[in-house]
């Protein structure tokens, strides 16, 4: 019997092994899924719990709730993965071997990338939002806040979800409004790229946002070190942003134990094909989910569209057939823009972000990139779904892993110039 | 898309100048681009742009600060000095690629 590993068990991982459960005979592959962490988090949640929308029992769920019956779920560490010898060697000693293996170890926030983060002011005045003990240090930090300068940070592209933090800045001035805070504080959104919207078309619709909640943007700003003693960020050219509250979005990268295997880039992401999710060294190898170098987003609907592509793969290299190369680089996602509104964008590798309905063409019922109080509630309903739909690989009717171009208003410039191919 | 002449060749670029054409890229094209910027360019810079020619072709996406540093050997510091300014997304114009961008 030939064995099949799933390294990981949060959304990409447990998608996998709910996909492979009904397509793959356990007579003729063992399958097993190894993860350390008992709990698993529902991460977009994080966003709503420094403003107290979202509590604990919104956003963790016992890992072992999702993970089906008839594969071996394995709760320890991976001290290695020997891809030269198909081995995997747990911390406490054993080791495990594979025919095939797929990576879906994730991506965390590493905060001491950052001279000076994690120093004095890190979780009194610096937080990030990123991780459920930060999200509920931030939510105390907010309780208390009086008013001063609130800056929304991002240390380093990429990171998990792009756009959380804009959506936590709309967040911030509608909950600061609704507190009688808002005149007292000076909201700034500090950012590594050029402007806040990146992409032409976003910037032209949605480029009023900030002018209109009045947040103050800084652009081109590279973190070089925090300031603890004068709380303020500093750039590598020396620019510097002084703060009261500083909302960070650390430097994310991919686990360590990518890096202890010698399997990452700088940022302990796997090269991986774009197009097949194979790694791009190791041709039984495959990775999915924020554990990829992809030039996707980092976002649970990207591995939930990924794992539709990767469980075809998984087949076609059980079989020894040639691989798919199917996937597109759809990503699909809610973004909050406070007062019970939010903003839906659904695009790919090379279309950006339209104008347009989803997922029914001119029906709807939502409307891309465009503020609306029913993709605001899509976006609360998102939850339920992710809980009962997607993390147990059951069909969402109607949306393909492939991005439809229908409904969509694709003016020539939506197409990404240069785009990865 | 605009297109507009440069030391000689027609190249296709988008509002903010940027290519959007990589196969209407060449060497003339980038020392023209720099100028433009307001930069003379130097082997050091070469180094910088064949390093984000060669890794955007693998990666499908231009070098953050942190790659240019680990892979590509080239100091933040010396980044700045070459690039004043928002190093990254100047030095991507002149290489014919795409500013760093967000999904939105």
């Amino acid at each position: 019997m030939k064995r099949l590993l799933i390294l990981g068990a949060g959304t990409a991982g447990t998608m996998m092994a709910n996909h492979l459960r009904k397509r793959v005979n356990p007579a003729d592959w063992r399958m097993t899924l190894i993860d350390q962490y008992p709990k698993h988090y529902y991460q977009p949640g994080f966003l709503f719990m420094p403003f107290g929308l979202y509590s604990e029992a919104d956003v963790v769920r016992p890992k072992r709730d999702f993970i089906p019956r008839g594969l071996d779920y394995v709760e320890g560490k991976v001290e290695r993965i020997d891809a030269e010898k198909n081995r995997v060697r747990l911390a406490s000693g054993g080791s495990l071997d594979y025919d095939l293996l797929i990576v879906a170890t994730g991506a965390k926030t590493a905060p001491d990338q950052t001279e000076g983060m994690t120093e004095g002011d890190w979780r009194k005045r610096v937080f990030d939002f990123y991780t459920f003990e930060g999200a509920t240090a931030l939510r105390r930090a907010l309780r208390d806040w009086q008013g001063g300068r609130l800056v929304v940070h991002i240390s380093e592209m990429p990171i998990k979800c792009p756009v959380a933090p804009l959506e936590f800045s709309f967040l911030a001035d509608w909950w600061l409004a609704q507190r009688g805070l808002r005149e007292k504080t000076e909201l700034t959104y500090v950012t590594p790229l050029s402007s806040a919207f990146t992409k032409p078309i976003c910037s032209e619709v949605l480029g009023h946002l900030l002018r209109q909640k009045r947040i103050q943007v800084v652009t081109d700003f590279n973190i070089a070190r925090v300031d603890n003693e004068r709380h303020r960020i500093v750039s590598w050219d020396e620019k510097e942003v002084p703060y009261d509250l500083l909302v960070t979005v650390p430097t994310n990268m991919g686990d360590a134990v990518i890096e202890r295997s010698g399997l990452g880039d700088e940022l302990n992401f796997i090269p991986t094909d774009r197009h097949t999710l194979q790694s791009k060294e190791h041709p039984n190898v495959f990775a999915i989910g924020d554990a990829t170098d992809l030039p996707a987003s980092k976002a649970g609907s990207v591995a939930h569209f990924e794992a539709e592509v990767l469980t075809k793969n998984l087949l076609h290299a059980m079989r020894e057939e040639p691989l798919e190369k199917d996937f597109d680089g759809h990503a699909n996602c809610f973004i909050e823009t406070g007062y019970g509104k939010a903003v839906l964008i659904d695009f790919n590798y090379e279309v950006q972000p339209v104008q347009g309905t989803f997922p029914l063409p001119g029906l709807g019922p939502f409307s891309l990139l465009k503020e609306s109080r029913l993709n605001h509630w899509g976006k609360l309903a998102f939850r339920w779904i992710y809980w009962n739909v997607l993390l147990k690989a059951a069909p969402m009717p109607g949306i393909g892993h492939r991005m439809s171009r229908a409904g969509k208003q694709l003016p020539a410039e939506a197409l990404q110039a240069g785009a990865a191919a | 898309m605009p297109q507009k002449q440069i030391n000689g060749f027609n190249i296709d670029i988008n509002d903010e100048g940027y290519m959007t054409n990589h196969a209407q890229w060449n060497r003339e094209v980038a020392a023209a681009l720099a100028q433009e910027a307001g930069i003379t360019l130097t082997d050091a810079h070469w180094r910088v742009l064949g390093f984000i020619d060669k890794d955007f072709k693998e990666k499908g996406v231009v070098a953050g600060m942190r790659r240019m540093n680990k892979v590509g050997g080239i100091p933040t510091k010396e980044l700045y000095a070459l690039f004043p300014d928002g190093p990254i997304k100047k030095a991507a114009k002149i290489a014919g690629y795409p500013k760093p961008a967000s999904c939105v």
